[in-house]
């Protein structure tokens, strides 16, 4: 495998608690993720999965714990034994090491296939705009999308409208990716190109989190699997191991449910 | 009993006659040509009318129409967009301070504004900053300074209501997607969100800026010599009443149609990408 090119994790959640009212949606929840491996995230809905996708990528603040990208602490500054929130130009910066794939794509409407991708390197990333339009078309070629590189989202298929979301995400050169449940709104046909994207990507050696129904594709292309309920990580290992001998009994009355 | 023939290609199909449609043009024709007749037969010099819409004074009015019309929507959106990101911020302060300006300015009659800036000399004679400069209230405050301030900030009360409409219409999936590729709050709403929101915002916006070409005439009272009070002075002269009125009444639509022929064009704009179909090219 390809893990570890230096020995500290890209990706580190240490006892993370998130709730919403009276809801916990993450209850201590610990996790590392080394640069280059792909860590699935299974489980019924409302475990908390998205949840954690979501805080480690900033749309929520965790009220608990703490969680780090290549060793920076986000979404909190740290002073002697205080922690300040950080302000909107700051979040947006550590947001930045992460990109996020969406289960309903949310591509923007009013551009065009090749605009989503530019937009956020042109605006954000302040790229020279020819520059990052060559780069858009290099990134939809490779997601098999070359020619609706001027097609708006509304005339695109969910498969496609969520291919060009990952060249979305890849445009801003992310250390993570996330996805979450990238082909849960897909029609049944359209989620084999979608997987095989995400799939080349892992061979490329991106750093994912996968949240996923889909437990075949978890065992072929997930490094680890981790397995949450209620808003704890019951089960995380070796995705094989995981998936085929799970160690606890509620992980394997959630993949035979699964598979039935 | 003959066989059912299901081959009906060659048949044509006859066009139904609509004759409730016939008899109610035939009505509308018959009530326009009434009023037509009422009109031309009338004490109407229609010779003045038509001298009268280019008399020099009207359309210096018509142009100060326009102009503050024009500039009042201008102050109104500039507000409207500023006060409606203050109403949806996080920060409890800026949210209050939209919330206030909002109550206060729409809850006070756009004359009673005009009236109260334009006479705002009686409250402050003189303002400034102490030690630094000073001037005369009743110099500064002119009747256009007055009704510009007086219609742009009631306007913006309202604009203000109609952006945060626009705002919270777009999905919340579009400000996600944005924050996650790293978009500040204020790139997220320029580059993202507000182009969206503008296909909800330009209709009622249209609407508003139609409501201020007719607006502006209450500046007639502060003595602005928009195309009303030119025309109330013209027939002060010349008695021409009911003539100089049908005048400005002329003005007033063509400057609407114009407006609303721009309101297609610009909502045609903003529907790139919702409607595709449109921009075949």
């Amino acid at each position: 495998m390809k893990h570890s090119k230096t020995g500290e994790p890209l990706v580190v959640v240490s006892g993370a608690k998130k709730s919403f009212g009276h809801f916990e949606a993450l209850k201590d929840v610990s996790l590392s993720v080394e640069r280059g491996e792909v860590l699935c995230v299974i489980g019924p809905s409302g475990s908390g999965k998205s949840t954690l996708l979501r805080c480690i990528n900033l749309l929520e603040r965790i009220e608990g714990g703490a969680i780090f990208i290549d060793g920076e602490m986000i979404g909190y500054r740290r002073s002697a034994d205080k922690l300040y929130p950080l302000q909107d130009a700051e979040l947006a910066r550590q947001r930045r090491k992460t990109a996020m794939v969406f289960q309903r794509f949310n591509l923007f409407p009013h551009l065009t296939a090749a605009e989503n991708i530019a937009v956020g390197p042109i605006r954000v990333l302040n790229e020279n705009p020819k520059a990052a339009r060559e780069h858009a078309l290099a990134l939809l070629d490779s997601v098999g999308l070359a020619a609706k590189r001027d097609a708006y989202p509304a005339e695109l298929s969910g498969g496609q409208q969520q291919r060009v979301a990952i060249a979305r995400a890849l445009a801003m050169r992310p250390q993570l990716i996330l996805f979450d449940e990238p082909t849960s709104a897909l029609d049944p046909e359209l989620v084999g190109d979608v997987l095989k994207v995400i799939r080349d990507l892992a061979a490329s050696g991106m750093t994912m989190i996968v949240v996923t129904h889909e437990l075949g594709f978890a065992r072929e292309v997930g490094h680890r699997v981790a397995f949450m309920d209620h808003g704890r990580i019951v089960e995380i290992g070796d995705a094989r191991a995981v998936l085929e001998n799970p160690a606890q009994q509620r992980t394997r009355e959630f993949i035979a449910a699964v598979r039935s | 009993m003959q066989k059912t023939s299901y081959d009906i290609s060659g048949l044509t199909i006859v066009t139904p006659r609509n004759y409730g449609r016939i008899f109610a043009v035939l009505c509308i024709c018959l009530a326009l040509a009434g009023i037509a007749h009422a009109f031309a037969v009338g004490q109407i010099e229609w010779s003045y009318v038509a001298e009268f819409l280019t008399f020099p004074a009207i359309l210096t009015g018509l142009v100060n129409t326009v102009v503050m019309a024009i500039l009042a929507m201008v102050v109104g959106i500039a507000l409207g967009v500023i006060f409606a990101i203050m109403r949806l911020s996080d920060n409890l302060v800026l949210r209050n301070v939209a919330i206030g300006y909002i109550w206060f300015f729409r809850a006070v009659p756009a004359l009673l504004q005009l009236l109260i800036w334009f006479n705002l000399a009686l409250i402050f004679p003189n303002f400034g900053i102490p030690g630094l400069f000073s001037v005369k209230t009743v110099s500064v405050m002119t009747p256009f300074l007055a009704a510009l301030l007086g219609l742009g900030i009631q306007q913006g009360a309202f604009t203000a209501e109609v952006v945060r409409a626009g705002l919270l219409s777009v999905d919340r999936g579009q400000y996600e997607a944005a924050q996650s590729i790293g978009m500040t709050r204020m790139m997220m709403l320029r580059y993202i969100i507000m182009p969206q929101a503008m296909r909800v915002i330009v209709p009622p916006i249209g609407n508003e800026f139609i409501g201020m070409v007719k607006l502006t005439s209450l500046a007639s009272v502060i003595q602005f010599s928009e195309i009303l009070y030119s025309a109330q002075t013209v027939y002060y002269a010349n008695n021409r009443v009911i003539e100089l009125l049908i005048v400005s009444a002329i003005w007033y639509v063509i400057v609407v149609t114009i407006l609303s022929l721009i309101q297609i064009w610009i909502e045609r704009h903003f529907d790139r990408g919702i409607r595709p179909i449109n921009h075949k090219k």
